[in-house]
Formats: structure tokens, C-alpha cells, sequence
């Protein structure tokens, strides 16, 4: 790896909760280091909306609308190497609970039964991204290079998960960095 | 209505139950008998089973839940139709008669009419592959299906007319025997076999069939002396005997394998229907030299309808003093055989399933060590043996194990019955010589254009046109009977296709890589056919098909990727016509997972869709 | 004789009636496993300790040692295959470990942690499956059911009521219990009994001790279940 060239990584939230954001932030003061090796592309922190080729995709969260679709493939055709972060990427999660209650129980609840919403409409805007019938783990939908199980990952796990990458290594998480929970 | 509603369900149920005792090895066949009356096997069924026979109602739930022709809590109509999925059905038009019949019930395949009338499902292959499109009504079998029959049981169905009182000739089931050999040509006088067992002795007997080399025409092969003498040295060995000799005290059983389910496979319903003393009396020549006194016929469910006319030969039998106390007059030579009635599973065409199933459990094979031989059927040291097997032994017990050896191979001695059907000219029951190669048979029965032979089921051998000079025998192509021809212009994918469906259908459930890798295989088969298959999605086949095989826990799991295997293997191209360029696709329909809240929401506008390039 | 057999190269005794698993255990050889548990006749389903003996494959559980084995256990051929059948188990059924009261004690978790699973690799099924919670004080959550039967056999072989079983068949199969309305609350079952405290994973609990261990404390959060195993069945050995 030459010294001068940065590693480009971007990063997005799904049907996720940030957690895994929140966890990336949590490595804290190496930080700093990451920053001296990396640089990023689209991600929640630098607002830029749409991917450039990267060499490092990291996704949060499963699959549970249309768009989420168009950002996971359009990470898909930017990121050298892609990685499911956390179980709602490789899972489903949290929001996969939904799977076997069917979509209009779902939209009752949220718009006609919440309080304050007492006879309200399910919306039709364009706009609003269109919910699938279940959610699915992002390897359901794209070719994943590499998983990153946890909810979320600890910090140490995605540090040593993204500096084994960085140092061209097959990324190995030590017993106690290996959680599903 | 589903009779199973009526308040009266106790005393409609008390005949079934009296008739049965309180045995619990019965369950299977009261629940049968249940079902064939109310139509489901409701709570209340259950209830009164499980208190008549004393048993947790947990177990019999187990058993209600775990046969297909229980319908498992479902109430299936007062006329149940269904039809044979069987590869060769649907190569006689299957899937467009079902339709036809549906449409013209006003049915959806699977539910059951309002009115509780009809009901119209699939079911696994019915053995009627020569004589397709084939299914069952109330457990009776039509063959030959076309529009014009299913317009005139349309009409008697709407007109209620009980199924006994339909024209026979809706029912005949042809034997279609196209050649004989010395099980099917010759003539047996009932007795004579037994006649020359006992003139020679059990002992001797054993070493004739020793001598004749036969081995068991189930499939696997296993050398049926040897199982004999291991059932028989089960017991013998606690009693300080030595083998063969026989004892009286302990019991042996000897089951007859009648659950004929391999798809493709119909020799023993023929065997069964036109030379059933031949079978029975094979099985009383084992009872001799094993020490048997009880036997068991297990029928699959499918050939319930020969029931009656089985009873009646075991009836004659004993009659004749070829079954019951002192056969032939021989002071203590007790056997006689009873009729075991399955209910739509494969699976208890495994040796020990079967057995579980005799017991009146659900049909699931055993962990082996023990083998049957020496703790089977309620513990007791139990031979199985297949139908032709047993067919075997009596001619083995009357001509001798030379005659018997002299004929076929050096591994495979005698004769093997094949059951012949798909694309040829004439299509049914062949008995050849071991030894005899598939262009020798292919030519026989009028094979047109051969491309593929699916030789002995789902569970045997897809061989190519390039194999045809390979030979029936234990030592290259064994099998237990399925003989399907597929022309040039067949789509083998859809025939892998219809028996990954098979094994997930028919798997038990009871090990992780047969319960859930079978269904994984039909999903990708599946995935693959809707147009959605990519390269990676063969290799995951690959790799399933390696776990099934080495980590299964009977024959089925092992043996339900060869289809698949086969196929990738020899005819790769049927799979790649069907693939999308891309390296990956989606493992659900994306657009079409959107469909519901397009529909609760109104929109259909662009990005309410997902097209194949977005 | 001599009775011992060879695992991946390691000699070690067995006694007549033991399976290659007891004998294992016994030395401090873990086969991973799921279904077996060394209070319960062994059962051959989960399929987890399948091991190579000479040559053919078996499971470990089920099959008696027998003089001269020679064994392969940890190899990274069947360790791929555990893992795939673990990840199978995985998505046949809804496990979702971040919201269920048995993480981190959970054994199929556990075995997942052991074979290196980073994630379940298979299409999810997402079946439908009930929960029942009408025991007052017992859950259960068909969802995490992996069909192991240990409920099945600690029912009726040590409580003696046989409140578990088993219906469907292949996928279909699910765990349906003792009584005419199908819910928990009308069989016999109570919290002592053993069989509601034996399931591997959080598909039986005893209500209201959910959570109740902090994490970092539960049994898995430091150990690998290869340890907790071999400790478990030499403090057995210590007791006898």
C-alpha cells in the first residue's frame, strides 16, 4: 500500500439504527490513526450523497424498501470490497421482527392506530420509499465480500476487522470480538 | 362439511377403535381408517385415539402430522383427488389436467371446496408411471387420465355418487407385462416351494439361498442369506444355539418392503396383483429358515385398493394350510402375515422408518448400530426384504441356489424386474437377466430417440446417451426397478427439477442437512427455472449436494442430490441455457416483493418498481 | 484388549457401551454438538459431531467406540460442513440474537462462535411459527427451535410426563405439545420440571429471568463452548 494513496471507504445506514455508525465512532481516539489511512466517501458523516468508486463499502442495516435497493447496488458497482456490518445487514435484525406480520397490519399500525393518527391514511407519495414484504440481509440481494457480525460490532472488532484489511490481511476476530448480539 | 364437526364423532369413531383393540402399534392404521371416514384427522379424533389406546395425545398427533394422506389437521374433501406429480405424469400432461379439473370444480389445487365436496392436490408418484396420468380418489386408483374422464368424474362427483358405485372401469390398473423371465414366466403352484423347503430343511434351505447368491432387489444389494442368517444368529446366540438353527423361543418377524414409493418404480404392485402367493410363500421360506413366526406385508398406502384381493390370497393360504399353525402339517411350524397399510411416506421405504411405522410411529429411520436384524420391529431381530426379493427366495427354495447363480453376472445372480415408462412405444413391466444393457432394453420396449435413462428413480442414476451400452447389475448400474426414457428434446432440468421437489416433500425432517438442504435445492431449482439462476447459484448446488451426501442421515438425504449432481455433471448445458449472465441475482423476486405495498398504497409509479437493471 | 480409539491422532481409552462422543468427552476431546446432551439417550439429528471413522462418516453421538477407530474430528473439512450446518439451522428458523433473552448462554450461538460463523450464508426462510405464551410461567418461542428433541426425551425420560413431541414432517416439522387446545398451559408442565430448563436454545425459558445475567458474565461472553463443554463433563466425572 503506498503511503500517500489513502484507502477510500464509504459507509450507509439501511434498515439499520446507526448503531453500527455509533460503534465505528466508539474506536474513539484511534480514530485519528483510521483518518491518517482512510478517507471517506458517502457516508452519514461527510453528507455526500452518492458513492464514488471506493475501495471499502460498509453497510449497516438490511434491506427493507426499494431504496434501500438502489443504495446497496449502487455501493455494489463503486466498492471493491463490501462489507455487511452488523446483524440487520446480515440478518435482518431488529426490523426482520416485521417478517411474519403481513405489510398492511404494519401500515395500520403506524399510520391509522398511532396515537394521534386515529383515522389517518397510509401515504402514496412517490417520495416515500416502498417497503418490501419482509426485510432481507443485504447478502440476499448483492454479492458480500466480507461479514462483520454484532449489534453492533464492538469498536475493537471494527478496528481490527478494518486494519487487517487495510494491512492486507484476511480479517480474523479474536472469541470475545465475535458476538451476534 | 367436514364430517368431523358432527357431535356424534365418538360413536361414529367407536367401530374403528374396537375393531384395532387397544394395541398402540395400531395408531397409523386407525388413523387411516379415520380419515377415510370424516375426511381429517380432527383434535377430537385425536383426543379419543390417544385416551382409547392410553397414550400421550402428543404422539398420536406426531403421527397424524406426519403422513400425507392424514392430511395433517387439514380437512381434505369428501372426494379427495389427487393427482400424481410423478416427472413421467407431467410428460403426459399432468400440470394442464389438474389445471383443466380444477378450473372446471371452480377448485384452487390444495383448498377444499366450500361446500366441503372436493378437494384436488398433488401427490408423490402413484406407480401407475405406465399407464399415466395417473391419481387417486378416496385412495383409488385412475389411470390414463385425459379430459373426457375427468369430465364423467366431474359429474360424479357434483352428482355425489359414492366412489364404490363409479364404473370400474374407471379404476383398471393394467399389469403391462412385455417380457418374462423365471419369476414372472413360469407357473407356481402354491406350496410347492414350501413343499421342497421343508423336504430339505431349514438349514439346507438357508444354504440354497446362500448358494443362489441372491441379493436384495430393494436396491441396496445387501446379500440376503447373510441378512437371514444374522437375524437368525440374533437370537440363536442368546440362546447358546448356533446360527441356524432353530429356535422357538424369542421371536423373529419377517417384514415384506411393499412400500414401493421410488418415483418411477411399479414392478411390485405387478407382483403383488398377479403372483402374490409367489411373494407370500417366499416370505413363509424365510419364516422357516429365520424362525419366524410373525410376518408383516407393509403396502404402501398408495395400493390400499389392492387391500381386499391380498387379504383374500392370506385367506386362501390359510386356508390351504400354507399359512397359520403347523404349515403343510409341520408340527410347529407357526407363520402367518398381516397387512400394514402406509399412508403417503416415502421415507418408510428405509428399512428401519418402515419398522417405526409398523410400530405405529412416525416414519423415521433409526440410528443404526442396532441394525433390524438384530433389534427390529418392537426390539425383535426382523428381516426386511423387498417384494422380488421374497418372489426370489421361492423360486430359489423350489429350483435351488445353482439354478438361481447360473443366471445373470458374477455379482448380480438371477433375474431383475424393471419398471419401464417414459418416452417409448411401449411402456411396462420387463424381466431381463442381469447383465443386460440399456440399448438392449431401450430397443425392446421401443424407445424413441433416447437421450437419458433415469435408471432406478430419483435416488439411482441419470445416465446419458453416451452410457447405453452400461448393463443392469449390482456392479455398474443397480437399481430397484425405475426405468424412465427421456427423448432428445426433453428438459432434464425439469426433471431434476420435479424430484428436488420430491425429496423435499418426502424428507422426514428429522436430520439438519436432509430437512433443510432438500429444500434449500428445490428453492434454487426453482430460483433457477423463474429465470433468476446465476453461476454462483450451481456452485451452492455443488456444495449442497456434497452435504447431503456425506452428512445425511439415512438413503434419502444422501441420495437426494443425485438428480441434481447427475444432471450438473453430464448434461451441463440444461442448467447454463437457463442462467442469466450475471455473476449474481437477487434470491427473491424484488419487484414482486413489492407488490403488496403497491396495492395497499396505490402507486405504480417508476420508483414504486424495481426492474432487473436498477 | 486394549480398548482405545484414535481421534486426529490422539489416543485415547474408552469403556465397553461407550459412544465415540462419551469417549471423547471423557479425554477432553470436544466434537461440537447440539442435539446431544450427556444426561440424554443420544438422539443423531443435529448431525453437528458427525466425525470420519475409517473413512466413513458417522455420528459421533450415535456410534458406539469401537477397538481401533481411527477417528478424524478437527478437521477443516468437517469443520466447513458443521458450519454449514449450523448455518442451516440458522435460517430455517428466526433467530435473532440481539433481542433474545438467551444470548450469550445460547449453545447454538455458541457452536456458531466455535466454527468461525460470520453469518447465517443461506437464504433466510422466515418461517411463520407461534409463540406460545400462555404457561404462566414458561415461554415458548417455536421460532428458536432447532429441533434437537432434547425437551422431547428430558419430558418423558426424566420428568416421566411427556408434554413434548414432535408433528409435520421435513420443514414442516414443529414441536407441538401435550394437550387438545395445543397450548402449553393445559399440559403438566411446570417450571421445575427438567424439561423446561434443558433447551439448548431460548425456544423454552422459564419466565421472568430474562436478562437477568449481565452481560460480559454470561456463559459464552468469554468462553468458547469447546471449554464450558469439557468442563462440564469433567466436573460429571468428578462427581461420580
Amino acid at each position: 500500500m503506498s503511503e500517500n494513496k489513502k484507502i477510500r471507504v464509504a459507509t450507509c445506514s439501511l434498515a439499520g439504527c446507526f448503531g453500527c455508525h455509533m460503534s465505528l465512532l466508539d474506536i474513539d481516539e484511534k480514530l485519528l490513526t483510521l483518518l491518517e489511512l482512510i478517507e471517506f466517501d458517502r457516508t452519514p458523516l461527510t453528507d455526500i450523497k452518492h458513492c464514488s468508486p471506493c475501495d471499502v463499502g460498509l453497510i449497516e442495516g438490511g434491506v427493507c424498501n426499494a431504496e434501500n435497493v438502489h443504495v446497496l447496488k449502487e455501493f455494489r458497482k463503486n466498492c471493491k470490497v463490501l462489507v455487511a456490518v452488523g446483524s440487520c445487514a446480515i440478518t435482518g435484525g431488529i426490523p426482520a421482527m416485521r417478517n411474519n406480520i403481513g405489510l398492511w397490519e404494519c401500515f395500520q399500525e403506524v399510520y391509522q392506530f398511532e396515537g394521534g393518527l386515529e383515522g389517518g391514511q397510509v401515504p402514496n407519495d412517490p417520495e416515500l420509499p416502498l417497503p418490501f414484504d419482509k426485510v432481507h440481509p443485504i447478502y440476499e440481494v448483492v454479492n458480500v465480500d466480507y461479514f462483520l457480525p454484532g449489534c453492533p460490532p464492538p469498536a475493537d472488532a471494527i478496528w481490527k476487522f478494518l486494519t487487517d484489511l487495510l494491512a492486507g490481511r484476511e480479517p480474523k476476530l479474536e472469541y470475545e470480538m465475535l458476538h451476534y448480539d | 362439511m367436514s364430517q368431523c364437526d358432527s357431535p356424534d364423532l365418538k360413536q361414529r369413531l367407536a367401530p374403528i377403535l374396537q375393531k384395532h383393540g387397544r394395541d398402540p402399534t395400531k395408531v397409523l392404521q386407525i388413523l387411516r381408517e379415520i380419515q377415510d371416514t370424516a375426511h381429517c384427522i380432527c383434535g377430537q379424533s385425536i383426543d379419543l385415539i390417544a385416551e382409547h389406546l392410553d397414550l400421550p395425545r402428543v404422539r398420536v398427533a406426531g403421527v397424524a402430522g406426519f403422513y400425507s394422506f392424514l392430511a395433517g389437521g387439514q380437512a381434505c374433501g369428501e372426494y379427495r383427488v389427487l393427482f400424481s406429480d410423478n416427472i413421467t405424469d407431467h410428460m403426459l400432461g399432468k400440470a394442464e389436467l389438474m389445471d383443466y379439473f380444477s378450473k372446471k370444480l371452480w377448485l384452487e389445487p390444495g383448498k377444499v371446496s366450500e361446500d366441503g365436496l372436493v378437494s384436488v392436490d398433488s401427490t408423490s408418484c402413484t406407480g401407475m408411471c405406465d399407464q399415466g396420468p395417473a391419481a387417486l380418489v378416496n385412495g383409488m386408483p385412475l389411470t390414463n387420465l385425459d379430459e373426457n374422464c375427468l369430465d364423467l368424474i366431474c359429474e360424479l362427483i357434483r352428482s355425489r355418487k359414492p366412489v364404490s358405485d363409479w364404473p370400474p372401469m374407471l379404476f383398471e390398473v393394467q399389469d403391462n407385462i412385455l417380457r418374462k423371465d423365471v419369476l414372472l414366466g413360469e407357473a407356481f403352484e402354491p406350496g410347492a416351494a414350501l413343499k421342497a423347503t421343508l423336504a430339505r430343511g431349514p438349514r439346507e434351505t438357508w444354504a440354497e439361498v446362500d448358494k443362489s447368491n441372491l441379493r436384495g432387489r430393494g436396491g441396496a444389494g445387501f446379500k440376503t442369506a447373510s441378512k437371514w442368517s444374522f437375524c437368525h444368529a440374533a437370537i440363536a446366540e442368546e440362546e447358546g444355539h448356533v446360527v441356524c438353527d432353530i429356535g422357538d423361543r424369542a421371536e423373529r418377524i419377517m417384514v415384506c418392503n411393499a412400500d414401493e414409493g421410488e418415483p418411477g418404480t411399479f414392478k411390485d404392485r405387478v407382483l403383488l396383483n398377479s403372483y402374490a402367493d409367489l411373494v407370500f410363500e417366499g416370505m413363509t421360506v424365510g419364516a422357516r429358515v429365520v424362525g419366524a413366526r410373525r410376518g408383516f406385508l407393509y403396502l404402501r398406502g398408495e395400493y390400499a385398493y389392492m387391500l381386499g384381493k391380498l387379504e383374500g390370497v392370506l385367506q386362501q393360504r390359510r386356508e390351504k394350510g400354507l399359512l397359520g399353525k403347523n404349515i403343510l402339517g409341520e408340527q410347529g411350524f407357526d407363520f402367518d402375515i398381516e397387512i400394514h397399510l402406509g399412508a403417503g411416506a416415502y421415507i418408510c421405504g428405509e428399512e428401519s422408518a418402515l419398522i417405526e411405522s409398523l410400530e405405529g410411529k412416525r416414519g423415521r429411520p433409526r440410528n443404526r448400530p442396532p441394525f433390524p436384524v438384530t433389534h427390529g420391529y418392537l426390539g425383535h431381530p426382523t428381516v426386511v426384504d423387498n417384494v422380488e426379493t421374497f418372489a426370489c427366495a421361492a423360486k430359489i427354495a423350489l429350483h435351488g441356489g445353482e439354478w438361481f447363480a447360473a443366471m445373470g453376472t458374477g455379482q448380480s445372480a438371477g433375474t431383475k424386474i424393471l419398471s419401464i415408462s417414459g418416452d417409448c412405444e411401449r411402456r411396462g413391466i420387463y424381466e431381463y437377466p442381469f447383465g443386460t444393457t440399456i440399448r438392449q432394453i431401450l430397443q425392446d420396449c421401443g424407445a424413441e430417440d433416447p437421450y437419458a435413462v433415469q435408471v432406478s428413480g430419483p435416488s439411482g442414476t441419470t445416465i446419458s446417451w453416451k452410457e447405453f451400452d452400461r448393463m443392469i447389475a449390482f456392479e455398474d448400474l443397480a437399481t430397484a426397478g425405475a426405468f424412465m426414457i427421456f427423448k432428445r428434446g426433453r428438459d432434464l432440468f425439469q426433471m431434476a427439477r420435479n424430484f428436488s421437489h420430491f425429496f423435499a416433500h418426502e424428507s422426514c425432517g428429522f436430520c439438519t442437512p436432509c430437512r433443510v438442504g432438500t429444500t434449500l435445492m428445490q428453492r434454487i431449482m426453482d430460483k433457477i427455472d423463474g429465470g433468476h439462476g446465476t453461476a454462483s447459484d450451481l456452485e451452492e448446488m455443488k456444495n449442497l449436494g456434497q452435504l447431503l451426501k456425506t452428512m445425511s442421515h439415512c438413503g434419502l438425504g444422501t441420495s437426494a442430490a443425485n438428480p441434481v449432481l447427475d444432471t450438473l455433471n453430464k448434461f451441463p448445458d440444461v442448467y447454463e441455457q437457463k442462467l442469466k449472465a450475471l455473476a449474481f441475482e437477487p434470491a427473491f423476486d424484488l419487484d414482486g416483493a413489492l407488490a403488496t405495498a403497491r396495492r395497499i398504497t396505490g402507486r405504480d409509479d417508476k420508483e414504486a418498481h424495481l426492474g432487473a437493471e436498477s | 484388549m486394549s480398548n482405545t480409539i484414535t481421534i486426529d491422532g490422539q489416543t485415547i481409552p474408552f469403556q465397553e457401551g461407550q459412544t465415540i462422543m462419551d469417549a471423547a468427552l471423557a479425554a477432553g476431546v470436544y466434537i461440537p454438538h447440539l442435539c446431544h446432551n450427556p444426561e440424554f439417550t443420544p438422539h443423531g439429528s443435529c448431525k453437528l459431531c458427525t466425525v470420519t471413522v475409517n473413512g466413513r462418516n458417522v455420528a459421533s453421538c450415535t456410534m458406539p467406540a469401537v477397538e481401533g477407530q481411527q477417528i478424524a474430528n478437527n478437521t477443516d473439512e468437517l469443520n466447513a460442513k458443521r458450519r454449514a450446518l449450523t448455518q442451516m439451522l440458522f435460517v430455517e428458523g428466526n433467530h435473532f440474537c440481539p433481542f433474545c433473552e438467551k444470548s450469550g448462554n445460547c449453545n447454538l450461538q455458541a457452536v456458531a462462535y466455535h466454527l468461525d460463523m460470520m453469518s447465517p450464508h443461506y437464504n433466510h426462510f422466515y418461517p411463520a411459527r407461534e409463540v406460545d405464551a400462555s404457561h404462566p410461567d414458561i415461554l415458548l418461542d417455536r421460532n428458536r427451535c432447532i429441533l434437537c428433541e432434547l425437551c422431547v426425551r428430558a419430558s418423558r425420560d426424566v420428568d416421566g410426563k411427556e408434554v413434548f413431541g414432535l408433528s409435520g414432517r421435513g420443514i414442516d416439522c414443529k414441536l407441538v405439545v401435550n394437550s387438545s387446545s395445543g397450548d402449553l398451559v393445559d399440559t403438566d408442565l411446570a417450571a421445575t420440571d427438567k424439561a423446561a430448563s434443558v433447551c439448548p436454545t431460548g425456544a423454552i425459558i422459564v419466565k421472568r429471568h430474562g436478562f437477568s445475567v449481565p452481560i460480559g458474565q454470561r456463559i459464552f461472553d468469554h468462553k468458547d463452548i469447546s471449554q464450558v463443554q469439557l468442563e462440564a463433563a469433567q466436573k460429571e466425572r468428578g462427581h461420580e
